[in-house]
């Protein structure tokens, strides 16, 4: 059993927590993954760590209500249980020798692009961050952003908050405007990735995407969170989960990805009536 | 009074059309009076060839002796002697490749039914026995299992009754192995195994769920933590596929994913968490015992029809052969000499978000003929040119074979592996760094549950001799 250690809603759709997981949190680098089940019958659901503390044994993730699991993760309070918590998997993000970068985060995608941003300014490197809502409501962690970059800028799409529009008019706008980033690193829905990398193959900046596909087990031994990589089937969990964006097949991805819809939209309207029902 | 019937006491099944639809347990067991007919069938020979059969050396006909006498927990100590997963094997082993291939009933009719004998004296004990299991004097030595499949428990309840004070360190949330996500229920009920782990426990065993090694933690640190000396047993769990056009579609599974959501996550069940494909027409590729769970499971699940997709005869199917004839008496139809050549999608052609698009149609597939045999012994298949036909099926499962998982080796730069991604390990079970063996799947390659058991008891023996003589 892992115990909440601290709960904190960041916005609507999105909560923050800290899980007390020493073990883990001893062995983990920006750009790992954790994978957790609520309780005993819960389905593995993979979460791409936030942050960690080595001293105090405590991983963070950030998640968003999208489905059964989600919700009933989202319904425990501080000082509550979950029953598995294991990690931290898949590959860190490289960031060795990078002296300016790029970051672009979509949505709660910006709650793993905070600690590779932090670890890039961390170790030197010149990190510009892109971060993009559809709304005010939903912006989360800016302020942790401006704190270990040197250029934040903030999208909505509805213009609510910062700029309106797409992190990919403001990245072409940095790199129009002279900015030369080895890299760009983008974290956020599988559609903002394939965009930014139709945004960066014209310049020909070396651009790193994180991939979160359907899994089980996170060791490389189911095999369901295959992607097409440069022609070559890859496995998120162990090859990645970072590929070189201009390699992979969103499109594929995308279709993967919806193939449980139906059967989730199904769990998630049961569970939300059980919930309220206990609320009740 | 001997039974010289040449027929084994046939075992009670569910009826083939009423297990096809359900996940409990196909094959019911013998009752005691069928346990003591089959047992009459056992000459108790001198020199018993059938032991040399038992990759763990079981005493066979002394413990089939005393369920002739009706002690059948006397029967069940002896068995013990030797296995430490004495109600799976009796389920899953091999039994007419091993110790029943050996015996002599077997050159006129049909040998002694071993393996139900065993289950039988496993499911007896079971039941009736409620005594303490006696815990060994402890030696004050620790030894971290990476892995609590068969290899690993093995190792680990031999070193236990040593009295060595045993860690098991499993990836999952739950112990087992390839025993709980891989062995269907109807085949291995998880209870069983359930019943064996806690045995182990009994004995001393503990077990750290949600511990990657290579990950969570490496070798070089369980060695820093006081473990004197380190088995791994992490198995071959790694899937293959084809490399045929169409593997990323919706509906393609290896076969390790589609029994994982079954078997450990219980996706079968109507209030399960974990999704999974209810297909109608199933194609299932390969023809080893994974692929015939595999095939099992998806009729149980509700499809009209299975096949079974092998490129070789009936003659090469590598599957146990009890799993084969309960595959066809369930009405699993096997297109044999057959190799996919690709796999077909749905496309429409006039929307690019069809929710529908991606998802498997069809199955094209090529006939196959057996060739000379090669240097292995086994005829090579060949294509045989234009017999190209679709199959049409909406879910396809991979059962085409497994790797060794690279988490640790790739860790572990000192641990030595062969072209294959095998750990090198000695006959003991020895590996290239010391004070770490290594024996079952993550060595040979994928094989049996019985050898991986028999693996991790030859390194309990080499961990107690080298542990002893430092």
């Amino acid at each position: 059993m892992f115990k909440i250690l601290r709960k904190k809603v960041l916005s609507p759709a999105v909560t923050l927590m800290d899980i007390d997981a020493p073990f883990v949190a001893k062995k983990a680098e920006a750009g790992q993954f954790i994978i957790l089940r609520v309780n005993d019958d819960g389905e593995r659901i993979p979460l791409t760590i936030s942050d960690f503390d080595r001293e105090k044994g405590t991983v963070t993730i950030i998640f968003q209500i999208i489905g059964s699991s989600t919700a009933q993760l989202g319904a425990l309070e501080e000082g509550e249980y979950i029953s598995d918590f294991v990690g931290p998997l898949g590959r860190a993000t490289e960031t060795e020798g990078r002296k300016k970068v790029a970051v672009v985060g979509g949505g709660v995608g910006c709650a793993i692009a905070l600690p590779v941003a932090k670890k890039l300014s961390q170790q030197g490197t010149e990190v510009h961050s892109i971060i993009g809502f559809r709304n005010k409501e939903l912006v989360i962690l800016e302020d942790e952003f401006k704190a270990v970059s040197k250029k934040t800028v903030l999208m909505t799409d509805d213009g609510s908050a910062g700029q309106q529009g797409l992190v990919t008019a403001a990245l072409k706008a940095l790199i129009d405007s002279g900015e030369e980033y080895d890299e760009v690193i983008a974290i956020g829905p599988l559609v903002m990735m394939k965009f930014v990398v139709a945004t960066t193959r014209p310049y020909g900046i070396k651009t790193t995407v994180s991939m979160n596909p359907v899994m089980i087990d996170g060791t490389g031994m189911c095999g369901g969170c295959r992607l097409t990589v440069g022609g070559k089937m890859k496995f998120a969990c162990v090859d990645g989960p970072d590929f070189d964006g201009f390699l992979v097949d969103f499109d594929e991805a995308m279709e993967r990805n919806n193939m449980y819809h139906d059967f989730e939209h199904h769990k998630y309207e049961e569970t939300c009536h059980l919930l309220h029902k206990e609320v009740q | 009074m001997a039974n010289m019937d040449l027929k084994k006491t046939p075992m009670p099944t569910q009826e083939p059309l009423v297990r096809a639809r359900n996940f409990s347990e196909v094959a019911l067991g013998y009752t005691e009076e069928m346990a003591l007919s089959e047992a009459e069938r056992c000459l108790n020979c001198k020199n018993m060839p059938c032991v040399s059969g038992c990759p763990v050396n079981i005493h066979i006909p002394e413990f089939i002796a005393k369920v002739k006498e009706g002690d059948f927990e006397a029967a069940y100590q002896i068995i013990a002697r030797s296995s430490s997963l004495p109600a799976v094997c009796g389920r899953v082993c091999p039994q007419e490749s091993q110790c029943e291939a050996k015996c002599i009933r077997g050159i006129k009719g049909e040998p002694v039914g071993i393996g139900r004998l065993e289950r039988f004296v496993a499911d007896w004990h079971n039941e009736h026995f409620s005594g303490e299991v006696k815990k060994a004097e402890p030696n004050g030595h620790k030894v971290a299992v990476v892995g609590s499949g068969p290899a690993g428990l093995a190792c680990a309840g031999d070193l236990a009754k040593r009295g060595y004070s045993v860690t098991v360190f499993e990836a999952f949330h739950a112990v087992g192995g390839v025993l709980i996500y891989g062995i269907p229920e109807f085949r291995l009920p998880k209870s069983i195994v359930a019943k064996e782990v806690e045995t182990l426990k009994a004995l001393g065993v503990e077990v750290q769920t949600n511990f990657v090694i290579g990950k969570t933690l490496d070798i070089s640190e369980l060695f820093e933590m006081g473990y004197e000396a380190i088995f791994i047993g992490s198995g071959a769990g790694l899937p293959r596929f084809m490399g045929i056009e169409g593997e990323t579609l919706k509906g393609v599974y290896s076969a390790n994913e589609f029994l994982t959501r079954n078997n450990l996550m219980k996706s079968y069940k109507n209030d399960s968490e974990t999704p999974i494909m209810h297909a109608k027409k199933v194609a299932v590729i390969g023809g080893g015992n994974v692929a015939m769970d595999a095939a099992r499971t998806a009729l149980r699940l509700g499809a009209e029809k299975v096949y079974i997709v092998y490129r070789r005869s009936l003659d090469e199917l590598p599957a146990r052969r009890e799993e084969v004839e309960h595959a066809m008496e369930e009405g699993v139809e096997f297109r044999l000499l057959t190799n996919p050549t690709k796999i077909l999608g749905y496309r429409n052609p006039d929307d690019r978000r069809d929710p529908k698009n991606g998802f498997v149609t069809g199955m094209e597939c090529i006939k196959m003929e057996l060739g000379e045999p090669d240097a292995s012994g086994r005829r090579s298949p060949t294509q045989i040119e234009g017999s190209q036909e679709i199959l049409p099926v909406d879910e396809v499962i991979m059962a085409i074979g497994t790797s060794p998982n690279p988490l640790i080796t790739s860790a572990t730069a000192e641990l030595e592996t062969n072209r294959r991604g095998c750990i090198v390990a000695d006959s003991k079970g020895q590996t290239s760094m010391e004070g770490v063996f290594a024996g079952g799947d993550a060595v040979t390659g994928a094989a049996t549950v019985i050898l991986a058991m028999g693996a991790g008891k030859t390194a309990a023996e080499a961990i107690d001799e080298y542990i002893k003589s430092k």
